[in-house]
């Protein structure tokens, strides 16, 4: 234990400030209440101790005034804090349009990191510094929560959805990474640790490491291989609605609904093809569940992705 | 002592003397007529041997939670065996200790009491109460004696509902028949309160004791089905395999959370608002003033009773609902906080101008203060949405809820068993003694839980059996304060039990205290109470006489 004692951890994200700010505001406040009110307990309880056992003291029923001061001031400050504390919660679960995209999966008890460009991490997460990183995340099994305190952020990782979280390193080190919701007999070592690098440390980092094919690549491949393609063509009279240009925009579902399609909707459609029906196509996709697992569920959605940035160009 | 200075002559129908010469307690001394029992104060005395129980049991998996985190590593037991301690703890204390702790003794001895009745309106559902907490008790003792259960008191799903290997069903199902105990008790005060109060005895004359236990009542009714359909719904799935909170079964995870606060946040005003009852029966006494802001104060606990239950979600700032939503939970939150806040300055402004000693309940009453404020105060932080996300399932929440649950809701109970006992037992208890394990307990508390809320903003995530190292030396302060307030907690255990047998007698009213209890009622009470029934002409807390209304 070389570290000095420290009453936070090190602020290492652009939010880690911002939290402490109002963190500290908050200490003060209370301190300030608790010590008005200890002082005023002890004041009183001296002041006025009893003296004799007859002592009767003159009955004092109340004070409106006094009510609507100890309402009134707290209710402000209360106020105040909710519309600080909710613009920064808006903030930090708002990901810029710029951010980087990386994959988490976890499971029982690892956590499994997927970059874009092929990059496989257990239990370690490499970043650069200045980088809006916007992480996409589900889990295998229980609720996992992805927890960095150094970045002051953490988030639910539920089976069954993506959850999605962003933070902007400032500092580069390592940081503990630690799951926060209980998940069974080795909760407390289903931790590891956030890498922060300099820009050229990252790019030194993405090249030194094994020679990996871009997710999109290997989500290309798995798109082949569940033979996918047979029916989603661009192809007119084909059986399954074209997937170029698709992910990010408003699909018209039959019945008239529309919804965006997005991580959740592409997901529910492999695994539960049923549920939205595309306008203008009949319900005859097979499920998919069982034959695909997380990662190459997201493998797909990346492969998805970047038919949707050909669709656009 | 001239007690007769603080009793409007009119108020003495009958004169208790200094116990009555048959009384509740020794009406009868087989086992089957304390097993058998309708009288609500022999129920009182049941719930309170049995939950002394309970509190030895969970109070002995939090000596050996903190044995354990006294290293960073595992060292003391497996991981496995870590969780089931800790879920243990949570499930004994919180179902078996703190939800009926203060309404199963406290309220359901004192609101009869309180109100000049002869019993609860419906006393053989009040010992059915008892058998169902019994009931449910036993089950729970049953699954720590087959092996325990491991999914934290939260139950959270899917890892309750499939993945766990231990013995969910046997927790679940006891939490689910104390559930119906609770309701039932819950049940039983609403229709005592409003059916049988003495001639008089309006409702703004109420003891404030008895309006904290109407609001808790509210809650017990309408929140507790809520948990005992979702324990139903884990089972369902855990057992037949139906889908409902598992994704790859057709479910939602989430939706459990909804559901479980829904009835476990508002469960922590069941265990909060009993105790700010006994303060502002315990404050008055012992400053002998009139409470300060009598209305404020009761409908703070309406209010807090209410809004209590529109604020579930802020459990769930991280879990992936809307942020308006959480937006909304977030404002709501901050809104339950004010009526705390303006309970903590009434009860301060009693004492102005009072005549305050410091016998013990008074000073565990301050204790409730001095932690209850500083409980509120970190229910701020969390409240705090972008504050939240930083602490949230760590041991900063762990550290706020020790303060409200332990902090306030135990040091409630302590100071009312403090003052109560005399009433209860006939017997007064050493005074110094109870004086130094109360400081014992403030001290030992503030030792054991302060340090979690720096080691929780440090970023230690709870229920962690194996933990960074420069966490430790937090946690090496929590076990050594944890010791010290085991000690303190030991105490009194062993002068009360000394005082059974041992300690003078008390009179009828040894605090010189107002309420019907002690001005009307023996110290024990006979079985029925009163001899005549009582005849109400003022407010509670009336410590000045008022020679002038005759």
């Amino acid at each position: 234990m070389d570290k000095d004692f420290v009453l936070w951890p090190e602020q290492a994200s652009t939010l880690a400030s911002r939290v402490d700010n109002i963190y500290l505001f908050l200490v003060a406040v209370s301190v300030f209440f608790t010590a008005l009110i200890f002082f005023l307990i002890y004041l009183f309880a001296v002041k006025y101790r009893r003296k004799s056992e007859d002592d009767v003291p003159k009955e004092i029923s109340g004070l409106l005034q006094l009510e609507l001061v100890w309402s009134i001031i707290p209710l402000i400050l209360v106020l105040i804090v909710f519309v600080w504390g909710a613009t920064i919660y808006f903030d930090s679960y708002t990901p810029p349009a710029d951010a980087m995209e990386i994959y988490v999966v976890g499971k029982q008890w690892m956590w499994h990191i997927q970059h874009p460009t092929g990059e496989r991490e257990i239990n370690e997460l490499h970043v650069p510094t200045g980088q809006a990183v916007k992480l996409t995340m589900t889990s295998e099994d229980v609720i996992h929560s992805f927890y960095v305190p150094a970045f002051r952020t953490k988030k639910d990782v539920v089976p069954g959805r993506y959850s999605t979280m962003w933070f902007k390193a400032i500092k580069p080190g390592e940081y503990h990474l630690f799951c926060a919701e209980y998940c069974g007999t080795k909760h407390s070592e289903m931790i590891g640790k956030v890498v922060v690098m300099t820009p050229a440390d990252y790019q030194n980092w993405l090249a030194g490491g094994p020679a990996s094919e871009p997710m999109e690549v290997t989500g290309e491949k798995k798109f082949q291989q569940l033979a996918c393609h047979t029916c989603h063509t661009d192809k007119p009279n084909a059986r399954g609605p074209s997937l170029v240009g698709v992910f990010g925009e408003s699909v018209l579902l039959k019945g008239g609904r529309s919804v965006i399609a997005d991580e959740d909707y592409i997901r529910e459609s492999i695994l539960n093809p049923k549920a939205k029906i595309t306008a203008g196509y009949q319900p005859v996709m097979p499920t998919f569940k069982g034959q695909i697992s997380e990662v190459g569920l997201l493998q797909i959605t990346a492969y998805l992705k970047s038919l949707a940035k050909e669709g656009n160009q | 002592m001239s007690t007769s200075v603080f009793k409007p002559g009119e108020r003495q129908l009958s004169d208790p003397g200094s116990g009555p010469t048959e009384n509740y307690l020794n009406a009868g001394f087989s086992a089957k007529s304390w097993l058998l029992t309708v009288d609500h104060k022999r129920i009182a005395i049941l719930y309170l041997i049995s939950l002394t129980f309970f509190f030895l049991i969970g109070g002995l998996f939090a000596l050996l939670i903190r044995l354990e985190l006294l290293t960073p590593a595992g060292d003391l037991m497996q991981s496995e065996t870590y969780n089931k301690m800790f879920t243990m703890h949570g499930i004994i204390m919180v179902f078996f200790f703190l939800i009926p702790a203060v309404p199963a003794v406290f309220g359901n001895f004192l609101i009869p009491l309180m109100i000049g009745a002869k019993d609860l309106a419906f006393p053989r559902l009040n010992l059915l109460s008892w058998y169902l907490y019994i009931g449910g008790g036993l089950l729970a003792i049953l699954a720590i004696a087959f092996g325990g259960v491991d999914t934290g008191w939260t139950f959270y799903t899917p890892y309750s509902s499939t993945y766990s290997n231990s013995n969910v069903i046997l927790a679940a199902l006891g939490a689910f028949i104390a559930g119906f105990s609770s309701i039932l008790t819950g049940l039983n005060f609403i229709v005592t309160i409003h059916k049988m109060r003495a001639p008089g005895m309006t409702w703004f004359r109420l003891p404030l004791m008895v309006w904290g236990h109407y609001a808790t009542s509210i809650i017990q009714i309408l929140g507790t089905p809520v948990v005992a359909i979702t324990i139903v719904l884990v089972a369902l799935e855990r057992l037949f395999s139906i889908g409902i909170f598992n994704p790859k079964l057709g479910g939602d995870p989430i939706l459990f959370q909804h559901l479980f606060w829904f009835y476990s946040h508002p469960a922590v005003y069941i265990m909060i608002l009993p105790s700010m009852g006994v303060m502002s029966e315990v404050i008055t006494c012992f400053s002998r003033k009139k409470i300060f802001g009598y209305d404020f104060i009761a409908f703070s606990s309406l209010a807090i009773a209410v809004l209590g239950f529109l604020v579930w979600g802020h459990h769930m700032y991280t879990s992936g609902q809307s942020i308006y939503t959480s937006m909304v939970f977030s404002i709501l939150t901050f809104l339950v906080a004010i009526p705390s806040a303006i309970k903590v300055f009434n009860w301060t402004a009693t004492l102005y101008k009072g005549s305050v000693s410091y016998s013990a309940p008074m000073l565990y009453a301050i204790g409730f203060l001095g932690l209850f404020t500083i409980g509120g105060l970190t229910g701020v932080f969390l409240a705090t949405l972008a504050v939240d996300v930083h602490v949230h399932d760590t041991y900063f929440v762990v550290a706020h809820f020790h303060y409200i649950m332990v902090g306030g809701a135990i040091m409630g109970y302590m100071a009312a068993l403090h003052f109560w006992w005399p009433k209860m037992t006939g017997r007064l208890y050493p005074e110094g003694w109870a004086r130094f394990s109360a400081l014992v307990i403030f001290v030992g508390f503030h030792l054991t839980f302060f340090p979690q809320f720096i080691v929780g903003y440090m970023g230690m995530p709870r229920r962690y059996h194996v933990y960074p190292e420069e966490f430790q030396i937090l946690n090496v302060f929590s076990t050594a304060g944890a010791t010290i307030l085991g000690i303190g907690y030991l105490i009194p255990l062993v002068y009360f039990l000394w005082s059974l047998k041992y300690g003078p007698r008390s009179s009828a009213n040894p605090w010189n205290a107002k309420g019907l209890e002690w001005e009307q009622a023996g110290s024990p009470p006979e079985t029925f109470n009163f001899r005549d029934t009582p005849v109400v002409m003022e407010g509670a807390y009336e410590y000045e006489p008022k020679i002038w209304l005759k």
